[in-house]
Parts: C-alpha cells; sequence; structure tokens
C-alpha cells in the first residue's frame, strides 16, 4: 500500500495499551492494533447477529426490522436467543465494538503523543448508549427495559417511554439536552460560516484570517471567544448535550415514576411566591 | 491571556444543579408491569414506597351485616319513598345506616332528614342524596362497560365525607386584561386539573360537560377537506389525558400505544373502559349533578355558579381501581336498577 511522503513519519511503533508489537501494524491507511482486531470481531459479530435476527422475524423491510429486549420477567438474567437474547448478546457487541474504537483512539493519540480529547469525546456518546441498554436496566431490574433495535421500533420505544411519564418537555434533563442540542447546532453554524466567509473570498478580494473573524463578532456581540476558545465550546455543548441525553432518561424510572410537570412542584412550592 | 480552564470553578454551581435534582427525585429500585410486547415501552413503572403511601390511605369499611326481610316494604312503613320504596324495609334501614357511614358519619341522620320529619324534603341535601342514590342505581345497572360488577357506592366517591373531595367546577381561571388577550387558552398557568402541566385548565367543561371531539389525530399526512383541529383543541384533549392519567396513577401507555394513538388495535383492553368512562361521566354531570346547581345552596356553587360535577378523579382517587378494586356494592343490591 502506498503512503504519502510525509505518512511514514507519523506512523510511529509503540504507544499500544495491549497486545505490545504483535497488532502494531496498519492495514491500508487505516491503524490495526490490540483494540481494531477486538472492534472487527465485535462489529462483525453483532452485525451478523443483527442479521440472523432480521432472518427470524417476519420482514427484511429495512425500516421494520426489530430486535426486541427479553420480556420484563427475564430480570436480569439470560433469555432464550429468540425472546431477547439475541438482543443481549447484540448489546455485548456493541459496547464491545464502541469500547474498543475508543482504545483504538487513545492508542493512535498515544503514538501521536496527542491529548486524549477525541476518545474522551466518544466515551460520552458511548455512556449515553450506554445508559440506555445497560445502566438504566440493571437500575430498573431488568434488561427488558433497554430499547429494540430496529429504524422504526426504537422510536416506538423513545415515544413510549417519554409517555410512560406524561409529558417528557418537563423533565429538567431533557430541557437541558434539547437546549445543548440546539446551541450546538448554533455554534457549529456561526463557526463554520465565520470561517468560510473569511477564507472563501469573493473575485478580487484576498483570504481574511482570525483579525476579521475577531472583529466580526466584536462589531455583532462585542466579543470574540477566540480560535482555541470556539472549538472548547463547541467540544462542550455537544459533549454537555449528549451527557444531559443520558441523564435524561437515567432519572426517568430509576429516579422519577410519576408525571414529569409533578417534579416541578419544588418550584411551584419556594416561598418566593 | 491563557488563562488556566479551572473545572474547581463550576464546583459550587455544579453541587448546587446536583442538589436540585436529588432533592425533588425518588430512588430505585421501582417496580415496573410490562403491558405490551417486549421493547415496545408499554410498561408501567411505580415506586413501590409511594403505592404503599397511597394504598394506606385506602380504607374500605366492613360491610354492615345482612338482616332478614321484614316482608314489608320501605314505602308501606315510610311517606315520600320515591326511589327506593319497593325494598325490604329492614334491608332500607340497613342501607340507610350504610349511607350515614358513608356521607355524614359525624352529621348523622340529620344531616339529611329535618326535625319535621323523615319524610321531609326540607333540607336540600336529601333532595340531592335521593338524585345520587337514583345515579348510583344507574351507573351499577347501565354503566357496567365503565364499573364492572364492582359498581360504585356512595363511599367510592364520598369516602366518608359530605361531598366529594375530587370534583370540578367552571374555571374561570386567572384575571387577565381585555382585548385580545382575553383568552390564554391556559397558556403560562399551572393547571392541577392538567397534571400540573401549563395546559388549559379546564378541560372538563368541552368533554365530560359538552361532547366536544376528543380526536384531535389527523388521519390523513397533510389536512384536506374539512377543516382540522388546531392546537388549541389538541392541548384540550391533552390536558384532558393528562388529568385522567393523574386521576387514575398511570401513564399513557396504561390505554395508548402512542405509536398511534387513536389505533384501538395497538391500544389496551383498559382503553375501551376509559372510553366508557368519559361518556360516563358527561352523562353523570348532564343529567344529573349539573342539574342540582338550582337545588344546591350558594356555598356549594363554583364561582360562575354551576354545581360541583364529576370527572375521573372523583372516584378514582389517584388509583386505577377506585378503592383498590374492593367490591362494596355487593352488600347493598339496592344500589342496582334503573329508573
Amino acid at each position: 500500500m502506498s503512503m504519502l511522503s510525509f505518512e511514514r513519519k507519523y506512523r510511529i511503533r509503540g504507544g499500544t495499551l495491549l497486545g505490545g508489537d504483535l497488532f502494531d501494524f496498519w492495514v491500508g491507511p487505516f491503524y490495526v492494533g490490540f483494540f481494531g482486531v477486538t472492534t472487527a470481531f465485535f462489529a462483525i459479530l453483532g452485525t451478523a447477529l443483527i442479521i440472523w435476527g432480521a432472518a427470524l422475524g417476519p420482514t427484511w423491510n429495512i425500516w421494520q426490522i426489530n430486535i426486541a429486549p427479553p420480556d420484563l420477567s427475564y430480570g436480569l438474567a439470560l433469555a432464550p436467543l429468540q425472546e431477547g437474547g439475541l438482543w443481549q448478546l447484540i448489546t455485548i457487541c456493541a459496547v464491545g465494538a464502541f469500547v474498543s474504537w475508543a482504545l483504538r483512539e487513545v492508542e493512535i493519540c498515544r503514538k501521536l503523543g496527542m491529548g486524549f480529547h477525541v476518545p474522551a469525546a466518544f466515551g460520552v456518546a458511548i455512556f449515553a448508549y450506554v445508559t440506555l441498554v445497560v445502566i438504566r436496566p440493571l437500575l430498573m431490574g431488568a434488561w427488558g427495559h433497554g430499547f429494540p433495535y430496529g429504524i422504526l421500533s426504537h422510536l416506538d420505544w423513545v415515544s413510549n417511554v417519554g409517555y410512560q411519564y406524561l409529558h417528557f418537555h418537563y423533565n429538567p434533563a431533557h430541557m437541558l439536552a434539547v437546549s445543548f442540542f440546539f446551541t450546538t447546532t448554533f455554534a457549529l453554524a456561526l463557526h463554520g460560516s465565520v470561517i468560510l466567509s473569511a477564507t472563501n473570498p469573493g473575485k478580487g478580494e484576498t483570504v481574511k484570517g482570525a483579525e476579521h473573524e475577531n472583529g466580526f463578532f466584536r462589531d455583532t456581540i462585542g466579543y470574540s471567544i477566540g480560535a482555541l476558545g470556539i472549538h472548547r465550546l463547541g467540544l462542550f455543548l455537544a459533549l454537555a448535550a449528549g451527557f444531559f441525553s443520558a441523564v435524561c432518561i437515567v432519572i426517568s424510572g430509576p429516579f422519577w415514576t410519576r408525571g414529569w410537570p409533578e417534579w416541578w412542584n419544588w418550584w411551584l412550592n419556594l416561598p418566593i411566591w | 491571556m491563557n488563562s488556566k480552564f479551572k473545572v474547581s470553578r463550576f464546583v459550587p454551581a455544579l453541587s448546587l444543579l446536583l442538589v436540585v435534582f436529588i432533592a425533588g427525585c425518588e430512588r430505585p429500585p421501582m417496580d415496573s408491569v410490562q403491558q405490551g410486547f417486549r421493547g415496545t415501552g408499554m410498561v408501567a413503572v411505580s415506586n413501590p414506597r409511594l403505592a404503599a403511601e397511597l394504598m394506606a390511605g385506602v380504607s374500605v369499611p366492613d360491610p354492615i351485616p345482612a338482616v332478614p326481610p321484614s316482608g314489608t316494604t320501605a314505602s308501606e312503613v315510610y311517606e315520600n319513598v320515591q326511589v327506593l320504596g319497593a325494598l325490604d324495609v329492614s334491608e332500607f334501614n340497613r342501607f340507610m345506616t350504610a349511607i350515614t357511614q358513608w356521607v355524614s358519619p359525624d352529621e348523622g341522620c340529620n344531616y339529611c332528614h329535618a326535625a319535621t320529619g323523615f319524610a321531609s324534603d326540607d333540607l336540600y341535601t336529601k333532595v340531592v342524596a335521593r338524585r345520587m342514590i337514583e345515579m348510583t342505581r344507574q351507573i351499577n345497572s347501565d354503566w357496567t362497560d365503565h364499573v364492572g360488577t364492582t359498581g360504585v357506592t356512595c363511599y367510592t366517591c364520598h369516602e366518608g365525607n359530605n361531598a366529594p373531595l375530587n370534583v370540578w367546577v367552571q374555571n374561570p381561571g386567572p384575571r387577565r386584561a381585555g382585548g385580545f388577550t382575553a383568552d390564554s387558552a391556559g397558556q403560562n398557568t399551572v393547571a392541577p386539573e392538567a397534571a400540573l402541566s401549563s395546559l388549559p385548565y379546564d378541560p372538563f367543561s368541552p368533554f365530560l360537560l359538552g361532547d366536544t371531539e376528543i380526536r384531535v389525530l389527523a388521519s390523513q399526512p397533510l389536512p384536506q377537506g374539512a377543516p382540522v383541529p388546531a392546537i388549541k383543541q389538541t392541548e384540550e384533549t391533552y390536558a384532558l389525558m393528562m388529568h385522567m392519567s393523574d386521576s387514575l396513577g398511570v401513564n399513557c401507555t396504561f390505554c395508548h400505544n402512542s405509536r398511534a394513538f387513536s389505533n384501538w388495535q395497538e391500544s389496551s383492553p383498559a382503553r375501551v373502559t376509559a372510553w366508557h368512562g368519559i361518556r360516563m361521566a358527561r352523562e353523570l354531570n348532564t343529567s344529573y349533578v349539573a342539574p342540582l346547581s338550582t337545588t344546591l345552596p350558594a356555598a356549594r356553587l363554583g364561582p360562575m355558579g354551576d354545581a360541583p360535577k364529576v370527572n375521573c378523579a372523583t372516584c378514582h382517587q389517584g388509583l386505577n381501581k377506585p378503592l383498590m378494586g374492593a367490591n362494596m356494592l355487593q352488600y347493598h343490591p339496592a344500589l342496582v336498577g334503573g329508573d
């Protein structure tokens, strides 16, 4: 496999967490490593199990394929394959694949002497998934509380679980998560547009730099967060969105069983009214 | 410049946020009951500690021992017995003892019966009680689709109180300026009637007194032809549903699969019971309760001058089966019967 001339410089031996030199190689442009092997193992096995589950089901319609978790009656035990056992195995594969991918990112960071921001950020996404299919089911006492694997079926699950608490928009963590999601897109749009406006000049114009970008926001809102700051802010907003999403579902059930509007009684009962 | 980002700076604020979160919450373990196919999220989650508290508040009185029939009817012994006249007088007296326990345990017989004699209709309470007995008899004979064979007695709603604790009167809402801000449709007002959400605060007048259409879901992807219900109607429906959930201590998935609220095939059997319940409450209000506004003294009426009326909470009082399904009717067969 051919490499760009400068790539050789970055393909550095070492930095592995497990397996020493054994898996310390590249396949084409991709670094493998021990966790690349486990990623491939879990991803291929999990995908095969999903296809098997689909084959057992009534439809090959991609929208309707549904691999559901076990009945609540199985509690935290293993269920027969066709009655939720497949879901349990696929969940193990998914968590295995996601965590392997994050650790592979860690190894690459170590090779390059970089910070672990990327695997840490991905870790928040994994945390949100694990909250849904592992932490919350554990707290609720049954794997059946996980969401089903299917394009439409998981949306139906989300809808019903929301309506279990009457009005999910009153869930305080859901409020925060939604606000962070919107703010993330807002910040990304502002950032993307200001960069393009500076670096894609009109005909006959010169490319502008940081001074123009900062100048624009100082003129508009009196403050520019700066080139590094916007990325810190972006990362914070995005991770907070994922984090509070996880919080909003883990508190629904294990820490609150009534309608979410009722939770705000503490606010209504404040002596300030 | 380059001041280091210190997480510790945010610790007090984050701790405060955490305390606010936890203070309002409950703790695991919780009970959950599956109500549909696995993985559909058709689940009822409840807090066993709160449930125990709720159930401890429910007391069902012991039945009054049966009495041997005397062979004489109530109307042969008493005057002005308009509803239960055909009842054996022993059973009639036994029922009068029961209704006193159920409705006026402290005031006794004189709560309804004037000093001028049992036959007197001088006290409004007696006139109302008669109408309520008629209502109870009609519920138990004509509304078995909702009340089943468990039925209801006076105690179901009264629970030893002169008037049921959970009733509704027309709500004029908070005072507002006139003009086009006169009607906020319940926005930005906490509505205890709608489970403390800011949905319309009087979902009862349109649905449980009037027969406004509850169904607001479009049957087609795009509005076509006849005008489709607007957000306002949708919020009124939602407010009624919040009231139903709150009154029964259940959630939306107790009756509906939210992927298709309107679809009966995907709904639970409880939705059929609830459908009859809505119509039952409507008939009780229009035929029995609302007309009492001319009988009741002003102190018993709402700010709009209407009589206190029935909603789901009147009987259910936070339980999906009133009195946790206790069958008190079996001891008082006199409470079954039509007009």
